[in-house]
């Protein structure tokens, strides 16, 4: 597996990864820093303009007077005439704010409900997991369109129903870890100094958790992105005029074959995002992996 | 191991559950179908007489118990906007989406696997990383881009292949097949990693076992052990995968079809959620989770075929 060959770090990948990351997650919350023109500002000279058209009178969003000035589109710009560099940052807000705080819901609330169930056992832990296979037997794509149109499209629904139906994958992950840890030494050890249920919860068995559940929660994340992606793509995610790398995505197809950029271009930040959740949420796994089978 | 049982309960449980779901949403939320029908310039009372003549004015619960009882008989109701029947629109666009799913499962079975086998069988050589990393790169892909990027190549700049439009089998078998390749390859180039990955993992422990070594022993050629003796007994999680798999496909479906323009389910559930067709929403998703949920079930019973082992576990418990 790529960046797997140093066993101590990340590996080169897994750095590029992180940096990417980083820069994706900078540039969104700078976004209304940038000299940049607004991501709804129109501009009917340069419709599907290709990149580094230069253009001389742009209206950027830090010119306070809204002087006119030359502005070179990087990145080209959309088929209204909209800056695609400008989108793309204001784009990333909401994919990272979907592919970090939906699968968080699934981590807290699936995690809690695997970890309780994996300890105290019994007739909860059955009630939990046949819960949480009813909710695994629907087609997971169809159920949250159905849901998010009927909820309404915002970015708030869409968070909390991809979160929902991330809770029994991480529900399984937790209570398969918990099951494994509750039997082992140190936890015996704290239960026969008599350490209650919480404290043996609070203190030895989650913290044993988080490694693990991280690492399921980054490929969660990417997976989370893809979705955002392709209910934006289909005009069912967060309303226009809030751009969204998926909606981005859908514009450029009707001018796939003159300017293949203004859906090229989000498809491949999108790619490259989804690839670095990936390979250090792949990379956390196999470290984690290999340190178990070393003990 | 589940009793049949169980699983029949548990199958109940989830009809019930998405019907039960889906049905109260449509009402809860506002902007419902009697304005739509009644258009702009409808009054209250307009509203009210279209509400009385679609049965909207009662309690949701009677409507509920109502629609599940015809639903029974293979009546879904008929659809607000054209007053075709549910059942009929469905059945209609069912083989469209059939079709569809077994090219691209065939497809990404071809894929995956001679890769799977070929990397396990040199496992961590060269070509093992090299497919692991295609493999990698391919899953970070989502299906809607994939689709494009595929147009791109083999429809507008190669000029090999329709972009969109269907035509039936019967009019024009050649026709039919050639407007389900790039469809089909879209899901396939995605869906044959997970394949590829288990049998992968699968063979790698079936090879390092004792009759593998015994028929190595006797001097069997390479292909003979990988495909006689290896490949039945490392098929076992590849088949429920591949099952798991057809339920993401039915997701994947509604976007590809949209793409290409296929008349499947898929679209007819998208157009029918952009015309707020209720009644149609809720008959598609019925049947896909029906679709679903059967596929898995059987999925269980075909395990049984492979592994003899699990065949007598199921008889001493069912």
């Amino acid at each position: 597996m790529p960046g797997s060959k140093h066993s101590g770090g990340l590996g080169a990948l897994g750095w590029c990864s992180l940096v990417w990351l980083l820069l994706v997650a900078l540039s969104a919350a700078t976004a209304d820093l940038w000299a940049i023109p607004p991501f709804d500002r129109m501009d009917w000279d340069n419709l599907s303009a290709r990149p580094g058209t230069r253009s001389s009178a742009v209206v950027l969003q830090t010119g306070a007077d809204a002087e006119k000035r030359s502005y070179v589109y990087w990145l080209g710009t959309d088929t209204m005439g909209r800056d695609v560099v400008s989108r793309l940052i204001h784009g990333a807000r909401i994919s990272l704010a979907v592919g970090l705080l939906a699968p968080l819901i699934g981590f807290i609330g699936g995690g809690l409900l695997g970890c309780l169930a994996g300890y105290f056992r019994g007739r909860f832990e059955s009630l939990v997991v046949a819960a949480m296979d009813v909710i695994l037997a629907f087609p997971g794509l169809v159920l949250l369109l159905v849901v998010t149109f009927y909820l309404g499209p915002n970015l708030f629904n869409l968070i909390v129903t991809l979160g929902c139906l991330t809770v029994p994958a991480f529900s399984r992950v937790a209570r398969a870890q918990t099951l494994v840890l509750r039997d082992r030494e140190f936890v015996q050890a704290a239960r026969l100094t008599g350490a209650g249920h919480f404290t043996i919860l609070l203190r030895e068995i989650i913290p044993n958790l988080l490694v693990h559940m991280t690492a399921y929660g980054l490929l969660a994340a990417a997976f989370m992105i893809m979705a955002e992606g392709a209910i934006s793509f289909l005009g069912l995610g967060v309303p226009a005029p809030t751009p969204s790398w998926g909606g981005m995505i859908a514009e450029g197809r009707e001018v796939l074959d003159e300017a293949p950029h203004v859906s090229m271009v989000p498809a491949g930040i999108m790619f490259l995002t989804v690839l670095a959740f990936n390979l250090i949420g792949d990379g956390l796994r196999q470290r984690k992996e290999r340190r178990a089978s070393q003990l | 191991m589940m009793s049949i049982g169980k699983k029949l309960l548990r199958f109940i449980l989830v009809i019930l559950a998405v019907t039960a779901i889906t049905f109260l949403m449509v009402n809860i939320l506002p902007g419902d179908v009697s304005y739509l029908i009644g258009g702009e310039s409808a009054t209250t009372e307009d509203i009210q007489d279209i509400r009385r003549d679609l049965g909207l004015d009662r309690h949701i619960a009677v409507r509920y118990v109502e629609w599940l009882g015809r639903m029974l008989g293979g009546d879904l109701g008929e659809s607000y906007l054209s007053g075709e029947p549910v059942f009929s629109a469905i059945l209609n666009r069912l083989p469209v989406t059939i079709e569809l799913l077994v090219i691209s499962q065939l497809l990404a079975l071809l894929l995956a696997l001679p890769a799977g086998i070929f990397s396990a069988y040199r496992s961590n050589g060269f070509t093992d990383r090299l497919i692991n990393t295609a493999g990698f790169a391919t899953i970070s892909i989502p299906s809607f881009v994939m689709a494009l990027v595929a147009i791109y190549l083999f429809s507008i700049q190669l000029r090999w292949l329709p972009a969109t439009g269907y035509t039936p089998f019967w009019e024009d078998p050649v026709a039919n097949l050639k407007s389900f390749v790039l469809p089909a390859l879209s899901i396939a180039l995605i869906e044959w990693v997970v394949l590829m990955r288990v049998l992968r993992s699968d063979m790698i422990s079936t090879l390092k076992q004792d009759y593998i070594l015994m028929a190595r022993a006797k001097g069997l050629p390479p292909w003979k052990i990988l495909l006689r003796h290896a490949l039945r007994p490392s098929s076992l999680t590849l088949v429920t995968v591949f099952g798991l798999q057809v339920g993401r496909l039915l997701g994947e479906a509604v976007i590809i079809e949209t793409i290409f323009a296929l008349p499947g389910i898929g679209r007819l559930l998208i157009t029918a959620i952009y015309a707020r067709d209720y009644l149609m929403v809720q008959g598609c998703a019925l049947l896909i989770t029906i679709g679903y949920v059967s596929i898995n079930t059987a999925v269980d019973m075909v395990y049984g075929i492979i592994d003899p082992r699990i065949r007598g576990a199921r008889s001493h418990a069912g």
